[in-house]
């Protein structure tokens, strides 16, 4: 048991990167990876939103979808369940923990429906994960997240200042380098 | 309903706004379905069935949803579509499913399509608003075609599982892997920003021509890529 939650913790975080090689969640890698620090919050609040979406969205499918035999209404009812929750993490950390909504707060509505967040709801359900193992898959697969954008808002932090030509400025030399740290990342693939 | 609107929409999706490679909106598919150029127009013209339809509907319903829950609305009514067209790829194209797997159900958060309903279904009538459906699908095909079809042949020496290259070229397998997306993305967004500084300097409006979605792949409604397609919106609306 704890042998296979270690390796769904190091496939879904490395080797099967979700950015990196599943291209979920594009928008905000390269949309909030200007700066380290607003990246690092940027991947705390994907953390804490993956892994309480993966949570409810196994209950619900445990306990409701698969009960009344409805299963093929998960993606409709995922996506109305992702934005309702994190409307209502949103309230209750501003009402309940103000220290925390003020580190977080800015980044999630950013997340609202992010398509990473429905994409490991969906993963979840499609390779049969119960509810404990569903949870850890979200998990890591966010800490990968996390871990790659940092890494690129670090690289970008760097090339501020460099010579880059004038066609290649901004989005495409930020591909550019998202393509070599994928490349670096098919490295783990080895790690299986 | 004359003619020239619906070609006229039909050519705006493909040209003039065309969703990959002027508005660069609903990158997280287009990245990850291209690894052949089947696989593209699979993807491309799922997009451009569930598009179509959901435009339709919202465009017909769009004097009775209330301002204030448009948006849970829409993905509701895009969902909704979304699941229909999952089931009949199943059961029909089973090959397709596989290859798609899960960026069929994901459609639903592609920002065209909530884009789109936003800007134009919502405000338009149901034939224009159809037709914008289609226009802006087939636009959004014709792209993931074309770049399957470039990292298909580099990465593979084949169009369409037809074996185009010589024999002695070694397919540089990297292209159809993930990295190879990163990199024909670059490329992409290059060109764009090379004919953009180009334009600008010969004093056109390039205000358009951008570089993906800001932060957020659904929320464009308030931030990001959908302000692109507003101002064409209330254009048509002057009209």
């Amino acid at each position: 048991m704890i042998k296979d939650l270690l390796i769904i913790l190091i496939s879904s975080s490395l080797v099967n990167n979700v950015v990196l090689s599943q291209f979920l969640g594009l928008c905000p890698f390269l949309g909030v990876s200007k700066k380290t620090n607003t990246a690092a919050g940027m991947g705390v609040a994907v953390i804490f939103v993956i892994t309480l979406a993966s949570a409810v969205s196994g209950v619900i499918y445990k306990f409701i979808l698969e009960k009344l035999g409805v299963t093929y209404l998960q993606t409709i009812v995922f996506i109305l369940v992702i934005a309702a929750l994190v409307q209502f993490v949103e309230m209750f950390l501003k009402k309940f923990m103000p220290p925390l909504y003020q580190a977080l707060g800015v980044y999630l509505p950013l997340i609202t429906t992010n398509c990473a967040v429905l994409g490991i709801a969906l993963t979840n359900v499609q390779k049969k994960y119960g509810i404990l193992t569903g949870i850890v898959n979200g998990f890591a697969t966010a800490a990968g997240f996390t871990v790659a954008i940092v890494i690129l808002a670090g690289i970008r932090e760097k090339m501020e200042y460099n010579d880059i030509p004038e066609s290649f400025k901004g989005m495409p030399i930020v591909l550019v380098t998202a393509g070599l740290m994928a490349i670096a990342f098919c490295g783990f693939s080895g790690l299986l | 309903m004359n003619n020239s609107n619906a070609m006229e929409r039909l050519y705006n999706g493909l040209v003039k706004e065309n969703p990959t490679f002027v508005l660069m909106l609903g990158m997280c598919p287009t990245l990850a379905v291209t690894t052949s150029a089947m696989n593209g127009l699979g993807m491309g013209l799922t997009t451009m069935v569930v598009l179509a339809l959901s435009n339709m509907i919202i465009s017909l319903l769009r004097n009775i949803i209330p301002d204030k829950v448009r948006i849970p609305a829409f993905i509701v009514i895009i969902a909704s579509f979304v699941t229909m067209v999952e089931l009949l790829l199943e059961g029909f194209i089973p090959a397709l499913y596989d290859a798609l797997g899960l960026y069929i159900p994901l459609i639903v958060v592609n920002c065209i399509i909530l884009g789109r309903a936003e800007a134009y279904a919502s405000k338009n009538p149901v034939i224009p608003s159809l037709f914008d459906g289609i226009g802006m699908g087939l636009g959004f095909s014709f792209a993931l075609t074309c770049i399957g079809a470039v990292r298909e042949l580099i990465g593979a020496g084949e169009i369409f599982g037809l074996h185009i290259m010589p024999d002695s070229y070694v397919p540089c397998a990297i292209f159809i892997m993930a990295p190879g997306a990163f990199f024909v993305l670059a490329a992409l967004t290059a060109v764009q920003n090379k004919i953009r500084i180009n334009g600008e300097k010969k004093g056109k409006d390039m205000s358009k021509m951008q570089s993906g979605c800001s932060e957020d792949c659904m929320n464009c409604n308030e931030k990001g890529c959908s302000h692109r397609f507003y101002g064409e919106g209330k254009e048509s609306e002057q009209k």
